[in-house]
């Protein structure tokens, strides 16, 4: 008798759960919906680094050993991310503002528990970085970008969904931590850096000095090549996604584990 | 006290306000710093094998090229953050107490640009230090070094002009930080951060026309070739054609904003 109530107290429990992120995710969308503008930077940020990328250092694909025909499809997984990056940053941001206005705080005394917040707020991450990704697909494209396949195109949206997740993790981790938007650079240049310091402008043989030296121990490096086959080569093969999918859940254990951290110990 | 004194001291006032005020705001002093820096140090790391390529400018290394691209990537911004920080004083009614001061309206901009212009000094000496620290040579000297730093700050005061005419005629901190992305647009068509003649069409051809390759010429040139008449005579002159619009823009949308009383 006392099993049968357990169960269905989780199964209550976790019903409740699920309807607590519907409706932060909700509240997100409703956010884009009603001011739209405020989604603008996230998607015009990237495509404006796409393309003045391309057109800056086109010319690096007549260096030797250099991997692929055209700038714009060796380039475009790194603005997918930046797009999934900014995105998951904003959604730093607004928990900052949430919490400088009070409303957190009334989450907080909810008994949703803290894990099931913070999945609301990251998974809405996940959702809307899917907007910048799909508008700079589609600027992409028109200018020239090589078709990845269907697998390699729903591989792109997998990751960019991934990163909009983990951006989200530190951007939510930083705003528990400070508090307020002035911390807003702090989740923006976090993951500019983590995604910058890969093979972002030219394949690995040909980065400098310490870059070279990062990006061959940097996560994200491992993301973006998964992300890249597709685009350079029009296949994707296990042997280079099954790193990228390893790098991911790692960083998603590393800063989901730290956003969460600081979610439990928010109200201490 | 003479007018001139008066209006003076205001101006300095008004302008180490705004130097302190950028230094105390991450939102403001992040932009113009830190990611400039950043953004400097992962393309000359990622992009450095550039200088192999066929038709690139005769350099010590891709930092040295680099340099000139970076100082004014910083002032674009600063002046951007200045006029952020101006439409912020709107909002909030500082400046309207301002206006109500027995001081000159132009004053009150002019401290804001002088601000703005201390910043492009800052940040002119902060890329030197960092360019001299990872090894890039300065062909140009002490007399290159002491006109970059001018050239510099000169570049934030014209561009700080065009961030307080969009503050002065909006009155409002999330227009003017729309232009953001633009500064990037403008960036991307002109040679701040690789040779024109290696650029994609029309990227490259706009390059060679945008002012803002001219004063990234001049700079560049003080850090790889030496102290070029010529090149710096250019520079000045696009500072000048950038700073003659934008101040003039800053004047007329003042005059607006005092006019309607808005």
């Amino acid at each position: 008798m006392t099993g049968r109530v357990e169960t269905a107290g989780r199964r209550f429990g976790a019903r409740t759960d699920l309807a607590t992120i519907r409706a932060l995710v909700r509240r997100a969308r409703n956010e884009i919906i009603r001011v739209p503008g405020a989604a603008i930077p996230g998607v015009l940020a990237p495509t404006i680094f796409f393309l003045g990328l391309t057109a800056v250092f086109g010319g690096l694909t007549q260096l030797p050993g250099f991997t692929a025909e055209e700038y714009q499809s060796f380039i475009i997984p790194i603005s997918l991310l930046q797009g999934a990056g900014f995105t998951g940053a904003a959604t730093g941001v607004n928990l900052a503002r949430d919490i400088e206005q009070g409303w957190f705080d009334r989450l907080l005394v909810s008994p949703a528990p803290r894990p099931v917040l913070l999945a609301g707020l990251v998974l809405s991450a996940s959702l809307r970085s899917l907007i910048p990704a799909t508008f700079l697909l589609i600027v992409g494209f028109a200018v020239g970008v090589s078709w990845p396949g269907i697998g390699g195109l729903l591989l792109a949206y997998f990751f960019v969904m991934g990163m909009g997740t983990l951006a989200a993790c530190w951007g939510s981790a930083i705003a528990l931590r400070f508090k307020t938007q002035g911390a807003a650079p702090l989740m923006q240049a976090g993951m500019f850096v983590l995604i910058l310091t890969t093979t972002a402008y030219a394949p690995i043989a040909l980065l400098q000095g310490w870059l070279a030296d990062i990006a061959r121990i940097n996560p994200v490096t491992q993301i973006v090549e998964a992300i890249r086959q597709g685009f350079t080569t029009g296949t994707v093969t296990w042997a280079e996604t099954w790193p990228g999918l390893v790098a991911l859940v790692g960083l998603l254990l590393a800063l989901g584990g730290l956003a969460l951290w600081r979610m439990e110990r928010t109200a201490e | 006290m003479s007018r001139l004194l008066l209006n003076l001291r205001v101006i300095v006032a008004l302008g180490r306000r705004s130097v302190r005020q950028t230094f105390r705001r991450p939102q403001l002093f992040a932009p113009i710093l830190v990611f400039p820096t950043l953004l400097l140090a992962i393309q000359t790391g990622g992009a450095g094998s550039a200088v192999d390529l066929e038709g690139f400018p005769q350099v010590n290394g891709f930092l040295d090229f680099m340099l000139a691209g970076a100082m004014v990537q910083s002032c674009l911004l600063a002046g951007n953050s200045g006029g952020i920080a101006l439409a912020v004083d709107l909002e909030m009614g500082f400046t309207d107490r301002l206006f109500a001061a027995p001081i000159s309206r132009f004053a009150i901009v002019a401290g804001r640009l002088a601000g703005t212009a201390a910043f492009g000094a800052v940040t002119a000496v902060w890329f030197l230090a960092i360019g001299l620290i990872f090894g890039a040579t300065i062909e140009g000297g002490v007399p290159g070094t002491i006109l970059m730093i001018a050239l510099v700050a000169l570049s934030a005061t014209a561009f700080g002009g065009i961030g307080a005419a969009v503050a002065l005629y909006t009155g409002r901190a999330s227009v003017v930080q729309g232009l953001f992305p633009l500064v990037f647009v403008v960036l991307f068509l002109s040679d701040a951060f690789f040779p024109a003649n290696l650029m994609l069409e029309p990227a490259a051809t706009i390059a060679e026309y945008n002012p803002l390759s001219l004063i990234v010429d001049g700079l560049r040139e003080l850090v790889i070739g030496g102290v070029d008449a010529a090149a710096v005579a250019e520079a000045i002159g696009a500072i000048a054609l950038i700073g003659a619009i934008s101040i003039g823009l800053s004047a007329l949308a003042l005059r607006r904003r005092l006019r309607l009383g808005a």
